[in-house]
């Protein structure tokens, strides 16, 4: 039995007040979530359910145009409409007037000018809604539009408009490990690549919930998937210190990367602060297209050597990253895409040359997968051409080459912990194809096309795609990353019941019933409460980057075994022979006061790039294979996946049904970027930010997905477990456009496919050649030479 | 809606004394189409007509060869009730969004809102339904081919209401088909609608989401109608000479005038009709020669 706790009954009284009854589930088991029953009934509490007596309602004025100088902003009318009890500017800002991840560089309103469409230039706060929205649409912004940068590779020329003063290179990332140059290889193939702008589409948008305290700081309850890094860059912003402004999770709706980025959390406290009110924002879905970043458009240009009998000799690769206006977590990105360009291959000589750009296009940031898929969809594309090239069977080509413990990679250095890419691939491959099924007579909903009844048996081809990958687990690049949890065992009426507090983000990925879990097996008892996520406690960094089963799960694992240690003093203070507690009432008799430790769990330390890009980056990796088999309606160009193999790395399955959670939702994210997702920009502006024109795929759109779960356990993560979450994202893309073109026999070189290009009305994407490399000073991301503070790296 | 006033009228001739009193509000069934909008901020209004407890317009039922389906009738009830009689309209009803819109939505809610991309529109082209608009001083009925007159844009007037929709019975294989790039909950990037019409020995098209309005191939009906005509085809279902097929799936497509936007590229659209065309005139066909329903 598990639930949550809130510190604040009134706050989240429908889901403090649930007890979750559920089989009681220990490492290994397959657990039901503990926020399950409450997300399907409706009990559970989102940030969006927030209130408060008394609260105000938040509303933004974003920019409508991607770049312009701002002439004049007039707030007057807006002041003077009914409810509305403040109007901020960039000059109401009492401290610091920028924020960001990796370099504050995004204003919290813009001042002067603004960079993309949709950026903040003035927030406000009045009674309801409606008149919040009313008084945004009267305040008048006078614009005076800038030529802009719309295009990754116009970013580059040295005539193109500067988005910042720096320029337009955000980070130029160089490896070259070997030596490309001089290698001789039988055969080489060429690619070229796109993949789109796309969204995380959380079914959550941001929301969060600012109530003044009584200290002249702030309470803030909000959607995040890292509280502390929040507040680094709120306090400085208020013009507070960091322990007057306290955050407390609020309930997330999802996340995937897109809550990784600052929303309305300042606005909320600005405005809350001046207005000694409790003030909420809300974005709408329309709105949350411009409050959040999304996954990097990319452009790829690469090549592939390889000898006779398969085995790669080199790749050379030339990465180009469309990063949008503002830098967020652009820089990582791009580095964790170069180290993944060559594929999870053992390849002697590799060159890669990557950037990422400014441009007036939203910001583009943090998503599942982080830089990993778009390589992906390049390097596997690439093998099925080598394959082709050389006569060989794609998968075999794939484990000639794979990675194991002790190749080493393109960085330089050998993989140490568990690599079982070969064990993968196999896993993968055994698993049944699908059977065939008969041309005509299926009923409609079997067909590609769906419910719009299109084919009754006419064109189809099926096709069948693999595709390996592999994705980073927690940061790399040095960050030096922690956790920290505190456990308590105490009596409740007499029953043994374990608290878990963290400030670790569930987001709907699991988290807290793998805590849980963790605490139940460490600990030995059925009942456990997790506590609500705040500052009031030592960080628990991101959840992202697949990292917080091993963080927050390692951090949980460490203090129970304290909390265990406490509890054999104790016995042995009380004479008990071998200081161990048998059974439950000795077990009660040693809970006379609660048990109560705490523990930090921090990963191996990693290196920064050397000029040449090698260096430890990584603290581990996960690997993941799949295949996808469709079925193309090659006349009309609609498609229906049949089926997706998948067989993941997970070190040690903690919980098969959240494992096979995270394998269906992540491919289902891949999927979507196959063949339907992208945020489609015109000058700038986001043409589709609705669910009605950015298609996410349906129930009829996801095949059931087959999972395996490869268990080799990883030193690096408590238990031996991996973070299995972003890996299948990874590859879903890549296997099944490999699938399409496998039943088109069309290139098929950008995703998403649109129907125009299966059926050949439109070619494939086309490129006169790679952008020259940019000169930049050196590895790091162009602002850390120029002094700019960073955020994350600070807070360690 | 809180601030607007919500007028709620408990009868069609109350309706329409309050859509001739207050041209300005907006009449709303299901709302499937006003509380997007509103929520969009794309609609302000300031008063509602709500037509949900109008009984008469729920009403479906069958007069000699046609079936009146009356405006307030969901997408849901038309797919139960009239599957049999309106095979293509039920064909479409089916694809529109989800089970939660579908209970709501109502195919005059659909015809109302005269989106180029309203799944119900093609076959009630292509079958020659009829709309009944009314006022609280008369009634007319307008050819669905001939409601529309742009984009959201139809000929009811600020003091009409959609009555009900007149669709004659079934007598011929039908066909609906949506081109959409997801397969469920998608708004069409062309659809087209298909009806063989025995006793008046025509063909009928209707295509949807391929230019301002919804419109009929009339090129396409007439070269398929002669074609069967001359081959005397209807009484000897005979089948189809591939040319003329093709022929018709041609003249189909040159009839849209699709243009490019979000959901989908002109080529495209009118590629994909050309597609729809001859599969689903080859449907009917083969359903005409061999069903036992449409035997003479």
């Amino acid at each position: 039995m598990s639930r949550y706790a809130s510190e604040n009954e009134e706050l989240a009284p429908p889901l403090s007040a649930t007890t979750l009854e559920h089989e009681a589930g220990r490492i290994g088991d397959p657990a039901e979530r503990l926020d399950g029953v409450p997300k399907v009934t409706g009990a559970f509490e989102y940030a969006s359910d927030l209130r408060r007596e008394g609260m105000l309602f938040g509303a933004t004025l974003r920019s409508p145009l991607a770049h312009a100088r701002i002439r004049r902003v007039d707030i007057a009318r807006a002041l003077a409409s009914p409810g509305v009890e403040a109007v901020l500017l960039a000059r109401d800002v009492p401290g610091k007037k920028r924020f960001g991840l990796n370099f504050d560089d995004q204003p919290v309103l813009a001042a002067g000018v603004v960079r993309y469409a949709g950026e903040p230039v003035a927030v406000l706060a009045a009674a309801s809604p409606a008149e919040a929205r009313a008084a945004v649409g009267r305040i008048v912004l006078d614009l005076e539009e800038l030529p802009g940068v719309y295009d990754m590779e116009q970013a580059l020329e040295a005539d193109a408009p500067k988005v910042h003063e720096l320029g337009n290179v955000l980070r130029h990332v160089h490896i070259d490990h070997g030596d490309v140059a001089s290698t001789r290889a039988d055969v080489w193939v060429d690619g070229y690549y796109e993949t789109a702008m796309q969204d995380q589409a959380p079914l959550g948008p941001e929301a969060g919930l600012a109530v003044p305290a009584e200290d002249g700081g702030v309470d803030l309850y909000v959607t995040t998937q890292w509280l502390h890094v929040d507040r680094e860059q709120i306090a400085p912003c208020l013009g507070l210190p960091e322990d007057r402004v306290r955050l407390h999770l609020a309930g997330v709706g999802g996340a995937f990367g897109a809550r990784e980025d600052i929303h309305s959390q300042i606005h909320a406290c600005l405005l809350a602060l001046r207005t000694s009110k409790p003030v909420k924002f809300s974005y709408g879905r329309e709105e949350s297209f411009s409050g959040h970043v999304h996954r990097h458009p990319s452009r790829i240009w690469v090549r592939h050597g390889a000898r006779r009998d398969g085995k790669l000799v080199a790749v050379s690769a030339r990465l180009l990253f469309d990063g949008g206006a503002y830098a967020s977590s652009s820089p990582a990105v791009v580095a964790n895409a170069a180290t993944f360009a060559a594929g999870p291959y053992e390849v002697p000589n590799v060159q890669v040359e990557a950037t990422v750009v400014f441009t007036n296009n939203p910001p583009c940031g943090a998503m599942r997968g982080f830089g990993a898929p778009q390589v992906c969809f390049a390097h596997e594309a690439q093998m099925d051409k080598l394959a082709r090239a050389l006569s060989l069977d794609p998968v075999e080509l794939r484990l000639r080459n794979a990675l194991a413990t002790g190749s080493v990679l393109p960085t330089g250095r050998p993989i140490a912990g568990s690599a079982p890419v070969r064990e993968v691939i196999e896993a993968c491959a055994a698993i049944p194809l699908p059977e065939p099924e008969p041309t005509s007579g299926r009923g409609a909903l079997h067909y590609p096309g769906g419910t719009g009844g299109t084919t009754r048996g006419e064109g189809l081809q099926r096709g069948v795609g693999f595709a390996v990958g592999y994705k980073n687990v927690a940061f790399s690049e040095g960050f030096d990353d922690s956790t920290a949890a505190r456990v308590t065992l105490r009596l409740d009426d007499g029953e043994p019941e374990a608290e878990v507090y963290t400030a670790a983000v569930e987001m709907g990925q699991g988290l807290y019933t793998l805590l849980a879990q963790i605490a139940r097996s460490e600990l030995g008892v059925e009942r456990v409460v997790l506590r609500q996520a705040d500052t009031l406690i030592g960080s628990a960094g991101s959840s992202s980057a697949s990292r917080q089963s091993t963080m927050a799960g390692g951090a949980v694992q460490l203090a129970c075994r304290r909390v265990r240690e406490e509890l054999s003093r104790r016995a042995r203070a009380r004479g008990a022979g071998d200081g161990e507690a048998h059974g439950l009432a000795e077990l009660r008799d040693l809970l006379d006061e609660p048990a109560t430790a705490e523990a930090v769990h921090r990963h191996r330390r990693t290196e920064r790039f050397d000029e040449r890009g090698q260096g430890d980056v990584h603290v581990y990796l996960c690997f993941a294979a799949e295949r996808a088999v469709v079925e193309v309606d090659e006349e009309l160009g609609l498609v229906r996946v049949l089926q997706v193999a998948a067989a993941v790395d997970a070190g040690r399955v903690m919980n098969p049904l959240g494992l096979a959670g995270q394998v269906e939702g992540g491919t289902a994210q891949g999927v979507g970027l196959a063949l339907m997702e992208e945020v489609q920009l015109s000058g700038g502006v986001i043409r589709n930010a609705s669910f009605t024109d950015y298609l996410i795929p349906t129930m009829l759109d996801m095949p059931p997905v087959a999972v395996r779960a490869v268990e080799y356990p990883e030193p690096e993560g408590p238990y031996g477990l991996k973070g299995i979450a972003e890996s299948p994202t990874v590859v879903a893309t890549a296997a099944v456009v490999a699938a399409l073109r496998d039943a088109t026999g069309r290139e098929l070189n950008r995703a998403p496919v649109r129907p125009e290009e299966i059926v050949g009305l439109v070619g494939p994407a086309r490129s006169a050649g790679a952008p020259a490399i940019p000169d930049v000073p050196g590895q790091e991301a162009v602002p850390s030479y120029l002094a700019m503070s960073s955020g994350q790296q600070h807070l360690m | 809606m809180s601030a607007a006033a919500f007028l709620r009228p408990g009868s069609f001739a109350e309706a329409l004394e309050l859509r001739a009193a207050r041209p300005e509000a907006v009449a709303a069934a299901g709302c499937t189409d006003v509380l997007v909008e509103l929520n969009f901020g794309r609609l302000h209004a300031e008063s509602f007509i709500d037509l949900t407890r109008v009984a008469e317009l729920g009403t479906l039922g069958v007069e000699g060869g046609t079936v009146r389906i009356g405006a307030g009738v969901t997408y849901d009830a038309l797919v139960r009730g009239a599957g049999r009689d309106v095979p293509a309209l039920a064909a479409a009803a089916r694809t529109v969004g989800s089970p939660p819109i579908r209970n709501r939505g109502t195919v005059g809610g659909n015809l109302a809102s005269a989106s180029p991309a309203g799944d119900c529109h093609p076959p009630l082209i292509a079958c020659g339904a009829e709309v009944e608009l009314a006022s609280a001083s008369a009634s007319r009925t307008v050819p669905v081919e001939r409601f529309f007159t742009g984009p959201k844009r139809s000929v009811l007037r600020p003091d009409e209401l959609v009555a009900a929709v007149w669709v004659p019975k079934a007598d011929g294989p039908q066909a609906f088909a949506k081109v959409g790039t997801r397969n469920a909950m998608v708004i069409a990037v062309c659809s087209l609608a298909v009806a063989l019409r025995p006793s008046s020995l025509r063909v009928g098209t209707g295509i949807g989401s391929a230019g301002p309005v919804p419109l009929a191939a009339h090129a396409a009906e007439e070269h398929i109608g002669g074609h069967l005509e001359e081959a005397g085809a209807w009484e000897t279902r005979a089948p189809l000479r591939p040319a003329a097929v093709e022929r018709f799936a041609e003249l189909v497509a040159q009839a849209a005038s699709p243009i490019d936007d979000v959901r989908g590229r002109s080529g495209y659209r009118r590629h994909a009709l050309q597609v729809l065309a001859r599969r689903m005139l080859t449907w009917c066909w083969e359903e005409y020669r061999h069903e036992p329903r449409w035997a003479a």
